[in-house]
């Protein structure tokens, strides 16, 4: 059980520590969720009124888009190096080995876009109430974003046209949470209860996290054999 | 049981479906000759939509087909991703275009049913929106399998994928749902509505045979289909030298 | 003990080799040969359990690798072509995760390190170390917890003959103790110990 918890927190703490080495990995991807979030105003029209309407499912498409971008993150520098296979070959189950690499990644992806999104929901002129539903939501699923995505990504290992392929089979597969996600925001703004939509979002993310990782390892397993 | 695992061998299969094929193609011709002449002069026209509603008679089914193999293609997948059995993930593999043929079909029928009644060509109700997105799981598969070299692990990836896919839709089904009745008003949702279990016999007969021939021409065409695929696959063995040199 | 019997491995619709059969006990250590492309780190590779056989039975101790999974795992140590470390971290910072990773905290990261004279870089991000000194880095691992199996693909290559001596001499330990080795190398295999068997690949 020592052995377990050891090896975990080493794989965490590895991840934590490459991203923080690497700061432009982790940045980039937000500095996108920010422009894309811009580019709505600039593409649609700059009232406040239409914005307000737009803003929810805007945010929640540029937080998946983003999410989207930084999945190379996970498995690629592990697989060119030769970690991943070591990380195979490890004493412990390679699905538990996973869940500590996609934490690591929604720390360094996912939770940075629930944090900046409040600025760009007061662009885009988001009623206050409505953010915190919308800080609310996205905590409930980005984790998922990154638990869907490492399957994407372990699926598409060492595939030439990588990011585009991991998006292509993702993003259906994304489709509940973002219509939960932006729904719930929605709600908010318009005066109605989120609870079920809040609900629905954290049984999503209790039934991801249980047999994702589960996924995750296999693909994993498929693609280095 | 000793049938089952002699026909598990590609040789044997391969026999075995191309006697059965001319039989399948006969059958599905003539039911998709009884089914169409029902649906177009035998059922009653409906008394909102006039002659247009005779589209559900094709749409219907393909929509019906389009979930139907993907979750062929997804059991088949499973099959061989556990057991090992090459004939299954040649199944899965052939499966994939016909199941997404038939999820376009379901999209442009429509598309064509829709332009009457809503004035466009487009409309984003429950089950258009549901199969655009089986669609896209469709053509992840067949962009996976595509973009992997090695067969072996082309067919492993995409098995999973059609798993995790299998699992989700469902999911994707309640939530598209849910967001349309939010969304949209009631009258376009009656497209829906067509084939809920207050159905006159007139109209159910045609469904049904249309829903048996389309089935039909699945298994014929997945047969087809896999026999050209176990050709190619096993074209370094012996046996295949011999069915291509008696040609 | 390793058992084979009948193995056959294949990439994509090529079969590599087929009817390999050999049993590997303590103390023996196996250099398995061939031309490049005859399937060497293939047969590495699925010995590890990382790669599937097309045919055949891998059997460790009795039982199949398949069934034991971890318990398999945790008695061998491969080092691949690949190094297996991190260019942005040190060189004791990725010796250290392999501790952890194996379960062995108690293990002396720097002091290995320094036996593989590379105690002055060991502070340095390894993508700034040479080709030597990173397949010294790689092999490093195995001395960070003991395994009884160890899994080597071509070990030797890139190595000063210092080390080159040192690693045979470190072989030559680890089989004494009734360890086992299978390795892959060009070159002849000078290792101290009585007990060497050969394979030709492409025989």
């Amino acid at each position: 059980m020592a052995g377990l918890a050891d090896s975990l927190s080493h794989v965490l703490a590895r991840d934590l520590l490459l991203a923080a080495r690497k700061p432009a990995d982790v940045i980039t991807p937000l500095v996108f969720f920010a422009i894309v979030a811009s580019l709505f105003p600039l593409g649609v029209s700059p009232e406040p009124a239409v914005l307000r309407g737009l803003a929810p499912g805007v945010l929640w498409v540029a937080a998946l888009l983003a999410t989207m971008l930084s999945l190379g993150r996970l498995f690629d520098a592990d697989h060119a190096d030769g970690t991943l296979e070591q990380l195979a070959l490890a004493p412990q189950p390679l699905t538990l080995l996973v869940y500590p690499k996609i934490l690591a990644h929604w720390l360094t992806s996912g939770l940075p876009l629930v944090l900046l999104s409040p600025l760009l929901a007061i662009q885009l002129h988001l009623p206050t109430g409505a953010i915190a539903t919308l800080v609310l939501a996205l905590l409930l699923g980005t984790p998922v974003l990154s638990l869907l995505g490492a399957v994407g990504a372990a699926l598409t290992l060492g595939l030439r046209g990588g990011g585009v392929l991991v998006s292509l089979l993702v993003l259906p597969l994304y489709t509940p949470v973002l219509i939960f996600g932006a729904g719930a925001v929605t709600a908010s703004a318009a005066g109605q209860g989120t609870e079920a939509y809040l609900s629905l979002l954290g049984a999503f993310l209790v039934l991801a996290a249980g047999f994702l990782p589960w996924a995750t390892a296999a693909a994993l397993r498929i693609s280095l054999d | 049981m000793p049938i089952n695992y002699k026909y598990a061998a590609p040789k044997n299969f391969y026999a075995l479906a191309g006697t059965l094929t001319p039989w399948l193609a006969a059958a599905t011709v003539l039911l998709l000759a009884a089914g169409l002449y029902m649906a177009l002069f035998v059922a009653p026209p409906d008394y909102q939509q006039g002659e247009s509603v005779r589209i559900m008679y094709v749409h219907v089914p393909s929509a019906w087909m389009s979930m139907f193999v993907y979750v062929i293609m997804a059991g088949a997948g499973a099959i061989g991703l556990v057991w090992n059995i090459k004939l299954a993930e040649v199944l899965a593999a052939v499966s994939a275009p016909i199941g997404a043929s038939f999820t376009l079909l379901a999209l442009v029928t429509g598309s064509l049913w829709g332009k009457p009644m809503w004035g466009a060509w487009w409309a984003w109700d429950a089950r258009l929106t549901s199969e655009l997105i089986l669609l896209f799981l469709y053509i992840g598969f067949m962009a996976l399998q595509a973009a992997i070299d090695d067969p072996r692990r082309a067919a492993r990836a995409s098995a999973l994928l059609a798993l995790v896919g299998v699992v989700n839709i469902p999911v994707i089904h309640f939530s598209v749902q849910w967001w349309n009745t939010l969304h949209q008003p009631a009258s376009i949702s009656s497209i829906a509505k067509v084939g809920t279990p207050a159905i006159d016999p007139s109209m159910l007969w045609p469904l049904l045979i249309m829903a048996v021939a389309f089935k039909l021409y699945y298994v014929t065409v997945a047969l087809m289909r896999m026999r050209a695929e176990i050709l190619e696959r096993e074209r370094n063995t012996a046996w295949v030298a011999e069915v291509l040199s008696a040609r | 003990m390793l058992d084979i019997a009948d193995l056959s491995c294949a990439r994509g619709d090529r079969t590599l080799f087929r009817g390999l059969s050999f049993q590997l006990g303590a103390g023996e250590l196996m250099h398995i040969q061939g031309a490049n492309g005859s399937g060497k780190t293939t047969l590495l590779r699925t010995l590890t359990g990382l790669s599937h056989a097309a045919h055949g039975r891998i059997l460790w101790d009795g039982r199949p690798i398949g069934e034991l999974a971890e318990a398999y795992r945790a008695e061998l140590c491969y080092v691949g072509h690949a190094n297996g470390m991190h260019g942005d971290l040190s060189a004791v910072e990725n010796l250290r995760f392999q501790a952890g990773l194996s379960g062995a905290p108690d293990s002396d990261p720097a002091a290995i390190l320094a036996e593989l004279g590379l105690k002055r870089v060991i502070h340095l991000p390894a993508k700034l170390l040479s080709q030597g000194q990173k397949r010294r880095l790689a092999l490093a691992r195995l001395f960070v917890a003991p395994r009884r199996l160890w899994i080597l693909d071509e070990p030797f290559t890139a190595l000063d003959i210092r080390t080159s001596g040192f690693m045979a001499e470190r072989v030559a330990l680890h089989l004494a103790g009734g360890g086992m080795v299978i390795l892959t190398s060009h070159q002849e295999v000078t290792v101290a110990t009585p007990k060497i068997m050969t394979l030709q690949l492409d025989a």
